[in-house]
């Protein structure tokens, strides 16, 4: 049992994760990568959401009827996220001003959804809450990659501590901090992690 | 700069207008929608189809989700749930609307049914719906956000699937087909969009 729980935690991080294989949830990846502080408060939001929203699907799995399931499992995730969404209001009100709007898009984020239907309406609610959690987790790997490079480039700063003597040595990239800095990021990580795939499938 | 409620009915639509669609674009400035634009925006055809199905869903909505919020959700004092009520209205407005166009018009249902179930789901829909929150806007204005929301997504991924439809053409590095090229492709894009920044404050 042990090494099936660590083969779903290692297909969630690496073989299969979110972001850059399937290409899912990134919206929110990217609006709230410009700053670590906020990516790691949209991280644990995910997370969070993702495992409890699996488990509840697969205890759930045999009542649910399969004609209204999607609408149901909609109402399992708002109320998980509506939580979250208290929960950071309450802790971090000025983080939330921030993220706010996002954190309630976890609702629409297509992994949670996509991983209660593909693996928690068919699977026991611990390996479902292991499958949440894996996902969660490869989801902020890619997030927190992509938040450091642009807070380091974009402000020079990092958690909003500035890199020791940075007048001196950084010029800051602007660009980091827009948009298109966020999409040309998660375009070049995708490449890499692609071009990678490719080399292994043709070996 | 005159503040919302003291310009014209007529002024004030068109400036929210325009700055939804253009200066705050949803998917370029704001990111939504990502989702189902990498996967739909292949062809000029099927991206223009989701186009005009989510111009009428985000503005019939943001119409919608704002009476709910104003005039329920308020006086109740229930503002914490907003986020289930509105995926609510939303899920339900899409589903009533599959079932009137597979009534009334079978073309229009061919052509437009199979994106709806995707609407639900798209990010766009309830951002709008969120961001809407933010501004103190009265109802028309809500609904002029909505609509220009819904236009600047459909410009975006009409647009996204125009330049697709040449790149598959050419010769690119394995890795880089697919979501790759079409992520910088919206990068270049959202640094067009930047240009009209600061056109428009509100």
């Amino acid at each position: 049992m042990g090494s099936s729980y660590t083969k779903i935690l290692k297909d969630g991080l690496l073989d299969e994760n979110p972001i850059y294989r399937q290409v899912l949830g990134i919206c929110s990846a990217l609006a709230v990568t410009n700053l670590l502080t906020n990516t790691l408060f949209m991280c644990f939001g995910v997370i969070f959401t993702a495992s409890l929203t699996n488990f509840t699907v697969s205890l759930l799995r045999q009542h649910i009827p399969t004609r209204i399931r999607m609408i149901v499992q909609v109402i399992i995730i708002a109320s998980y996220v509506m939580m979250i969404d208290i929960l950071i209001k309450a802790v971090a009100p000025d983080i939330h001003r921030f993220i706010g709007p996002y954190v309630g898009l976890i609702i629409t984020n297509c992994i949670i959804m996509g991983r209660a239907e593909a693996f928690a309406s068919q699977n026991r609610p611990l390996p479902s809450l292991m499958d949440g959690l894996a996902c969660g987790l490869g989801y902020s790997a890619v997030l927190i990659a992509i938040a450091v490079v642009r807070e380091i480039m974009g402000f020079g700063t990092l958690l909003g501590i500035a890199l020791p003597a940075r007048e001196l040595w950084w010029t800051q990239w602007t660009i980091m901090v827009m948009p298109p800095g966020a999409f040309f990021m998660l375009a070049i990580m995708t490449w890499f992690a692609r071009a990678k795939l490719v080399k292994q499938e043709a070996s | 700069m005159t503040p919302l409620s003291d310009m014209s009915f007529f002024a004030s639509f068109v400036l929210i207008f325009v700055s939804a669609a253009f200066t705050d674009n949803i998917l370029l400035a704001r990111f939504l929608g990502m989702c189902s634009c990498l996967g739909v925006s292949k062809k000029v055809d099927t991206s223009l189809g989701l186009g005009v199905a989510v111009i009428f869903v985000t503005a019939s909505t943001s119409a919608l989700n704002y009476l709910v919020y104003q005039y329920m959700l308020v006086p109740l004092g229930l503002q914490y749930l907003r986020l289930i009520i509105f995926i609510v209205v939303i899920a339900a407005f899409v589903q009533l609307v599959e079932m009137v166009i597979e009534r009334t018009s079978e073309k229009l249902y061919n052509s437009l049914g199979i994106f709806l179930p995707l609407i639900t789901v798209n990010c766009a829909i309830l951002g709008i719906s969120l961001f809407m929150l933010n501004k103190p806007y009265n109802f028309s204005q809500a609904f002029a956000f909505g609509l220009g929301g819904g236009f600047g997504w459909f410009l975006a991924i009409t647009l996204i699937g125009a330049i697709r439809e040449r790149i598959n053409e050419s010769a690119l590095p394995r890795g880089l087909e697919g979501p790759g090229i079409t992520l910088i492709i919206i990068g270049i894009m959202a640094l067009g969009f930047i240009g009209f920044s600061g056109m428009i404050k509100i």
